[in-house]
């Protein structure tokens, strides 16, 4: 499409000199969207607002936040009882982080149902992943600033956890630790790389929005578009179906903030930290509960390797997996509304990581769901098997055996016969 | 450039650029990690904190059957003063059914003073027991609860997913109730 042309003089100096302008116009008007997208597509403008909300509220605390082991504490009950809306600027950081995960983990399994990771978007897909995983990053870390007992503790088992490795294990943990255990220097560097990953993060949304554009969306169909009747322009069509996303989010977001701020947290975490005690249940934050209960379902040796070592690989590997899918997916069809017998298996999936988050917050020795016999660490190591198979086994195995429905011949068509009905 | 180099296909130049090319490469690559070094040692303990690395303890106030806790840089060191039941148990078990096989002989310095690291080699955490009245776990030492570890009366590992006992700390007793650790 032809460059656009500025009536405007100012508009149009600049834009000689750096077309700001006209990759705007390219992006809203001439980027063609295809026009079935459901509000499933919502998800990842929704975690943009959250990330602009996250820095902004982050730099506002940074403002009243001392990082210090002596003080972390007393600093941020200052920022809840002396700061003028200091109460508010936190509630907003503490239960963006949730929201922040939330609409994510929403967004990956939009991606995962739709095949969205399948050719052409495989390296839009790893970005998001790398997002993914900064964004574990910065939230572990930004847990550990309030400097409260789950802080504490938290990032004592997690800090731990690289010590499963051999030889390098010791010496890398007191690496991380700058001392014999987590202390103050170990906040310090938190926080400066706390303060550092959310604009990482921003970089690889740059990177991902950048892909995005180059491959361009995937639809429910998920079928390419064919003919300019398969799209319509991002604006004004998409704006406001994301700004209408934007104000339920926020309802739902503000809600939390102001009648249930802390839903998501731990009583404990308002006990300052006491590295002579720890509290009798650890448990991380919700959005790191399933990984969790993968790392702990591991209580056996296997090939030599101790427990503890193949813990940590398995939770590593829930993530790495990922990467990878592009290539375990071996079925033709893209979305799994045309696919009979995986869209069942995602179903499962689905379970499978509610079962394992349900796991990860419960002692490994309690009963699961109050079912006598059944231990929660019994469910937990089956979730964790059906995690991996789903990936390893189920994803190559039903894409060659499965007889998919028959796509529509094109978005257009599919919408004309009534969409998701079609 | 000459015939014969030529004629056996040999070009000196090209040689001497690959080198150069090497060399260059070699150079920077070690001029990079030593730049880096720093910037990574910075993040290993600091003069200050490997010099805050012994505490002396006065033991008399200890009475049998009961223990402390004190600071060791940064972590807490459990100090149990033992009962002959105590001793006799933990001398008493056959090194086979240890997960980390080690006598009480090799992990005391004073047969009714036990003194160990008081951090679950699981995962860190503090294991319970020290103070009188919380759980020591079924071998009467210490129970962690993060996961479930249970340690014996020499603070070996018996239970659970810790995979070895707890550390004994370096330390010398300066004079019979007064003990140097570090
Ligand atoms: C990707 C975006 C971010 C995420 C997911 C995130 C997550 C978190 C979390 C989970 C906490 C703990 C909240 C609590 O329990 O008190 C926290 C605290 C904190 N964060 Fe962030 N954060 C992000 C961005 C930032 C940025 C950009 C800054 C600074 C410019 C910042 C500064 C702080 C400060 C000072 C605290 C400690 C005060 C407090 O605990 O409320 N954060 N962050
Ligand atoms: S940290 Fe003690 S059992 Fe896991």
């Amino acid at each position: 499409m032809s460059a656009p042309v500025w009536n405007n003089k100012v508009v149009k100096w600049v834009d000689d000199r750096l077309p700001v302008f006209s990759m705007l116009h390219h992006s809203a008007y001439e980027y063609p969207t295809p026009k079935n997208l459901s509000y499933m597509w919502n998800f990842g403008s929704l975690a943009g607002l959250v990330l602009v909300t996250m820095i902004l509220t982050g730099i506002f605390l940074v403002m009243n936040y001392t990082p210090h082991a002596d003080m972390a504490f007393d600093s941020v009950e200052r920022i809840m009882r002396d700061v003028n809306y200091g109460w508010l600027i936190r509630y907003l950081h503490m239960n963006g982080a949730s929201m922040f995960f939330i609409a994510v983990y929403i967004h990956i399994f939009r991606g995962l149902y739709y095949g969205s990771y399948k050719a052409p978007r495989e390296v839009l897909w790893w970005i998001g992943i790398l997002i993914l995983l900064a964004m574990m990053a910065t939230a572990f870390m930004g847990y550990v600033l309030p400097w409260g007992q789950m802080s504490f503790w938290g990032a004592t088992v997690i800090t731990n956890l690289f010590s499963a490795f051999p030889v390098i294990g010791d010496p890398l943990v007191t690496w991380l630790w700058g001392g014999f255990s987590v202390g103050n220097p170990t906040l310090n560097r938190f926080f400066s790389l706390h303060y550092l990953l959310p604009f990482v993060i921003l970089g690889l949304v740059v990177l991902h929005v950048w892909a995005l554009h180059t491959v361009r969306s995937n639809n429910p169909t998920g079928v390419e578009i064919k003919t300019p009747q398969d799209s319509i322009p991002f604006h004004p069509y998409y704006t406001i179906k994301d700004l209408f996303g934007m104000g339920v989010f926020l309802i739902i977001y503000l809600y939390f903030v102001f009648f249930a701020p802390n839903f998501f947290g731990e009583p404990d975490n308002y006990i300052m930290a006491n590295p002579l005690s720890t509290p009798a249940h650890i448990v991380p934050e919700w959005y790191f509960l399933p990984f969790y209960a993968i790392l702990r379902s591991i209580d056996f040796e296997f090939l030599g390797m101790p427990a503890k070592l193949l813990g940590v690989l398995a939770m590593f590997a829930a993530i790495i997996v990922l990467f990878v899918i592009p290539w375990l997916d071996t079925s033709k069809v893209r979305s799994s509304r045309f696919r009979p017998v995986y869209k069942w298996f995602f179903v499962v999936l689905i379970i499978d990581c509610f079962v394992l988050g349900y796991c990860g917050a419960k002692a490994p020795s309690d009963p699961f769901m109050g079912l006598h016999g059944l231990q929660v660490i019994t469910v937990g190591q089956l979730a964790t098997l059906y995690y991996f198979l789903h990936f390893l086994v189920v994803m190559p195995v039903v894409g060659k055996m499965e007889r998919p429905k028959p796509l529509p011949a094109s978005i257009s068509e599919s919408v004309l016969k009534g969409g998701a009905n079609a | 450039m000459s015939q014969t180099a030529q004629s056996s296909g040999e070009n000196p130049d090209e040689n001497r650029r690959d080198f150069l090319t090497l060399a260059t490469t070699a150079v920077g690559v070690v001029g990079t990690g030593m730049a880096l070094w720093p910037f990574v040692d910075s993040m290993n303990p600091s003069k200050d904190v490997l010099a805050l690395a012994s505490v002396e303890v006065n033991l008399s106030n200890i009475p049998v059957g009961q223990a402390i806790k004190v600071m060791w840089r940064g972590k807490p060191v459990f100090i149990r003063h033992r009962t002959e039941r105590e001793i006799k148990e933990a001398e008493d078990v056959a090194l086979n059914q240890l997960v980390d096989p080690e006598t009480d002989d090799a992990r005391v310095k004073k047969k009714e003073w036990l003194i160990v690291v008081g951090v679950c080699t699981h995962l860190g955490c503090i294991p319970m027991g020290t103070a009188t009245g919380e759980p020591r776990g079924d071998f009467d030492g210490w129970y962690c609860p993060c996961h479930g570890s249970h340690y014996d009366s020499s603070g070996r590992i018996r239970k659970g997913p810790a995979p070895r006992n707890l550390v004994v700390p370096t330390y010398t007793f300066l004079t019979d109730t007064s003990v140097k650790i570090g």
